[in-house]
């Protein structure tokens, strides 16, 4: 039925459209016999094109002023994050100008010079000097963003191990996480998905007989102490995965037959982000959209939407099959003393195995 | 050259057609050009109307919709999409889009066209291949639609099918036979892009008319030639990838699979690795986004220039920037792949070819700018789209600017911000070079013209609904939201996102309606629309100066021979605003730079 309407309201569009192009045809004084462009047309659509510019310029303004808060650039909770959030910013700035000045350009050209019967265009084919110009600013812009990037880029992925770096092995699965910590030695024992022995419950392919992996331990959710490095192990152990930490400004993907690493330091705790001006304020609104949907949920007889609490999330963002939109795993940002505490209470890989 | 010309006079008059020959199998370039065109615009519906329905989903979520029931059917029980389906729209909706309609719809329509016609040839180097290239075109679309009916489902892993998942029937229900369609659909696709491709070449390179050197050529020509050349040098790389992931599915392989364990089961794969499809993917991957665009910038740069009455600015900066983005797409690829696992210093390399690519984009933007000053701009709706090309073209590839810089891709990859920056840049700045190049040569091609208003109509509402579309999808895509997902109901922290994804799909639904006014005038004015004259916007090129009527071998009698470059508008010296490059030079009279 719904379809059917639909296909009549759409019919009906196309008549309305075509009566107006009729009256429109009517209407013209004159009466012509082409379809080409004459100074009536060239008149509107030039005052059209002035007023596009107003519009591209009218939603940038909407869209930084109603979802510009919502972008992940000021609230970075790791420690390389301000670097890329600056840079971000720079791009920004600079893509703005760019974009305003040539769209006004390109508009206000088009506007300016709409054609008229018997004016003549200038016949201008060439000039070395501004060709020049606009080669060689791009060129210098470029070059200055290039080197900062490259700078920013090498110094995140050149991972400078100490002792005190905190080695975590991200594992992906169709469709969820495990983390595995290195417990006391801070060494992953070795593990390939060839020794996944599920009726013992040793899920990650551990090796049982190695003796570093006796210690490790296996979690579904993700603790890390703030300020320590942390390095990420990530392996697959089916399709491609990406595990994708916006907050902390981290992603790498997750490839079977390989082991994929990442590293961060977080800087700011859960507890914190969660005090954070910017954070409530984006909690709240999400909340009172919650409320609002809980309360048609709840007139149609169904369960509310539970409110909504800040927590980091790593996210899978590499397409990975039917539920790769539910693939998600909590972090936990907590000072070390909460983390150690937390650490004791799990279960070493050695004692989580099921004897026969 | 004059050899060649001289044979096909007498060709032209005596060769009997039936309607077999002259409306199916036909050798002839311009019904060639005219079947991939109708084709590529029935493959543009469908993947158009796919979009709708995703963009449906990703707005309501929780609501049963009837139209989904109406088009899916199984795949939407009592009105609710299927994740599997909805990966599977998103997938088919990209693969027919990029390769059906703006690959093989733009350069398959207006290459054929334009080459013979704008060079002065009465016909390809090789009618016989033309006609074999549009056939396989033709297979592989059917098999494309085809794969959609497949009991397990269409393939679903993204229009880059990565493996393992697009190699695993037990990852997904589509990388079955939906996944083996979808392959050899590509496979017969591609040997009909090459063919095609190679084609171009040689007539370019062969049966330009006396005169027609190359600084000669229309900027359309060049863009069509370099493209090709592109076309040859990457799409065999992505059937080499075709073919190895067809031995890793069917016959235990592993060029790209290693240690697996799915669904309790350890595979055999040993050894392989996802990432080297990466690279062979995106060896043609990137490339084929100028091969969806160069055709579209050359034909802008021939209808603005028309339509300024003004010489396109720059003209050799054009052929050089042409010539250099060509080059350096064959290089950027791996800025696909900067988190993908390979080593990062390789992607400080890309980083670094990839940002060079914006200083040739930005000479062509600034010269399109150049030419609309102080010229007599006529308003035709070509023109309309040729200038909402550079708008889009420049608000979609800036943003370039930070996908191309790989400290700042680890954060965006993947969400929507990538989906608003491809779509702008190649996405609808393709889909308008075809559209202003349908409104151009409608005349050329069907003998009549397109209703004006109804394009005006038409252009307005697109132009406004693109950006209601695509600029607030950079926000959501800052904010993190991932790009493929289902819904996003399951992370609350998306929650305020969530009314931005209703703005954008209320702007793609009027847009994609809206389109039914150009399918209407396209289809109606065919055999209704006002009768054409020889030149009706007063070009400078060859395919105006031969009859409306189509005849085969396109010109009665000789061939026209070229005596200027194809941008004489509003030459001081002349009475009229436009000047034929098939008009010999006035005595004293000076061509510029040739």
């Amino acid at each position: 039925m719904t379809a059917l309407f639909t296909i009549i309201v759409l019919v009906s569009i196309t008549i309305a459209i075509w009566q107006m192009v009729k009256i429109f045809d009517l209407a013209s004084a004159k009466k012509e016999d082409s379809e080409i462009a004459n100074d009536r047309d060239n008149r509107i659509n030039g005052n059209l094109m002035l007023g596009f510019l107003v519009f591209i310029y009218a939603i940038t303004i909407f869209c930084i002023v109603f979802y510009g808060d919502l972008p992940l650039l000021s609230n970075s909770a790791s420690e390389h994050g301000p670097q890329i959030d600056n840079l971000m910013i720079i791009s920004l700035v600079l893509i703005f100008i760019v974009q305003t000045l040539t769209q006004f350009l390109l508009h206000f050209f088009a506007f300016k010079y709409k054609g008229e019967k018997g004016r003549k265009a200038l016949f201008y084919a060439d000039n070395d000097k501004l060709e020049f110009i606009w080669t060689i600013i791009p060129v210098i812009t470029l070059a200055g963003l290039i080197i900062y990037g490259l700078f920013t880029w090498s110094e995140i992925m050149n991972v400078e191990e100490t002792e005190d770096t905190l080695v975590v092995e991200l594992y992906a699965q169709q469709f969820n996480w495990k983390a595995r910590y290195a417990g006391e030695d801070n060494v992953l024992g070795k593990a390939n998905v060839r020794l996944i022995d599920i009726d013992k419950a040793n899920i990650l392919g551990l090796d049982e007989s190695d003796p570093y992996a006796q210690d490790d331990i296996i979690t579904t959710e993700l603790h890390l102490p703030v300020g320590k490095q942390v390095l990420f192990k990530m392996r697959s152990q089916d399709v491609l995965h990406s595990a994708y930490m916006p907050h902390f400004r981290a992603q790498m993907n997750c490839v079977p037959g390989m082991i994929t690493q990442f590293a961060f330091t977080p800087t700011v705790t859960t507890a914190e982000m969660r005090e954070t001006k910017q954070m409530q304020k984006k909690v709240e609104r999400i909340n009172s959209i919650r409320a609002e949907k809980s309360k048609k949920l709840v007139a149609s007889g169904e369960e509310a939407l539970d409110s909504y609490e800040f927590d980091y999330l790593l996210l899978c963002n590499k397409i990975c099959g039917k539920s790769h939109y539910n693939m998600q795993m909590k972090i936990i940002v907590e000072s070390e003393e909460d983390y150690n505490a937390w650490l004791k209470e799990q279960k070493l890989f050695k004692n989580s195995l099921v004897q026969n | 050259m004059s050899a060649h010309a001289d044979t096909h006079d007498d060709i032209g008059h005596h060769h009997k057609e039936t309607f077999v020959t002259k409306y199916i199998f036909s050798q002839d370039h311009k019904m060639i050009a005219k079947q991939y065109l109708v084709t590529g615009t029935i493959m543009g519906v469908v993947g158009v109307m796919m979009s709708m329905l995703f963009r449906m989903q990703i707005a309501w979520p929780e609501k049963p919709n009837v139209l989904f029931e109406t088009f899916l059917g199984k795949w939407a029980p009592d009105g609710v999409m299927d994740a599997d389906m909805y990966l599977a729209l998103v997938t088919i909706h990209g693969t027919i889009m990029v390769f059906f309609v703006l690959t093989a719809g733009l350069s398959g329509t207006f290459s054929n066209l334009l080459i013979p016609l704008q060079i002065g040839a009465r016909d390809m180097a090789s009618g016989f291949l033309n006609m074999i290239s549009y056939w396989l075109f033709f297979v592989s679309s059917v098999i494309m639609i085809l794969s959609l009916f497949v009991e397990a489902g269409p393939a679903a892993a993204g229009w880059t099918i990565y493996p393992p998942l697009s190699a695993l029937p037990l990852a997904q229900g589509g990388s079955g036979m939906g996944m083996t369609l979808w392959l050899v659909s590509m496979a017969i696709f591609i040997a009909s892009s090459l063919l095609g491709s190679l084609n171009y070449i040689v007539t370019v390179i062969n049966l330009r008319t006396k005169g027609m050197s190359m600084t000669r050529l229309p900027l359309t020509i060049w863009a069509f030639f370099v493209t090709a050349i592109i076309g040859v040098i990457s799409f065999p790389v992505l059937l080499s990838a075709a073919l190895l992931l067809i031995m890793d599915r069917s016959f235990g392989t592993s060029f790209f699979l290693s240690d697996i364990f799915i669904q309790g089961e350890v595979l055999h794969y040993q050894g392989g690795s996802p990432v080297l499809f990466e690279h062979l993917f995106w060896f043609l991957g990137h490339p084929e986004v100028y091969i969806v665009l160069l055709p579209a910038l050359g034909i802008t740069s021939e209808i603005i220039a028309t339509n300024s009455r003004k010489p396109i600015f720059g003209y050799r900066a054009m052929i050089a920037s042409i010539l250099a983005i060509a080059f350096l797409s064959t290089i950027v690829w791996g800025h696909h792949m900067f988190i993908s696992g390979m080593n990062p210093f390789l992607g400080s390399v890309f980083t670094f070819t990839t940002l060079l690519i914006a200083i040739p984009s930005a000479v062509k933007a600034f010269n399109y700018i150049t030419t609309l000053w102080k010229g007599n701009l006529q308003f035709n709706p070509a023109m309309l789209f040729s200038i909402g090309l550079v708008s889009t073209f420049i608000t979609g590839g800036l943003t370039g600017i930070i996908l191309g810089d790989s400290a700042l891709d680890i954060n965006v990859h993947d969400t929507y911000f990538v989906v608003a920056h491809f779509h702008l840049v190649m996405g609808i700045s393709a889909l308008y070079g075809m559209f202003a190049g349908i409104y151009h040569w409608y005349p050329r091609m069907f003998g009549r013209m397109l209703n004006k208003n109804l394009g005006y109509i038409h252009f307005w509402v697109t132009a406004i609904c693109a950006y209601g579309v695509f600029f607030p999808m950079h926000f959501i895509g800052m904010a993190g939201l991932p790009r493929r997902y289902y819904t996003n109901s399951n992370f609350p922290l998306f929650d305020d996102l969530s009314n931005v994804n209703v703005v954008i799909t209320i702007f793609a639904i009027i847009g994609g309606a809206f389109q039914i006014v150009f399918l209407w005038n396209f289809f109606y004015s065919m055999f209704y629309g006002k009768k054409a004259k020889q030149n009706p916007w007063k070009s400078n090129t060859l395919e105006w100066t031969a009859p409306v009527e189509h005849i085969h071998g396109n010109w009665p009698g000789q061939i026209p021979h070229v005596h200027r470059w194809p941008y004489d508008y509003s030459k001081p010296g002349h009475d009229e605003d436009f000047v034929p490059q098939n008009v010999p030079l006035k005595e004293g009279e000076e061509e510029l730079h040739h």
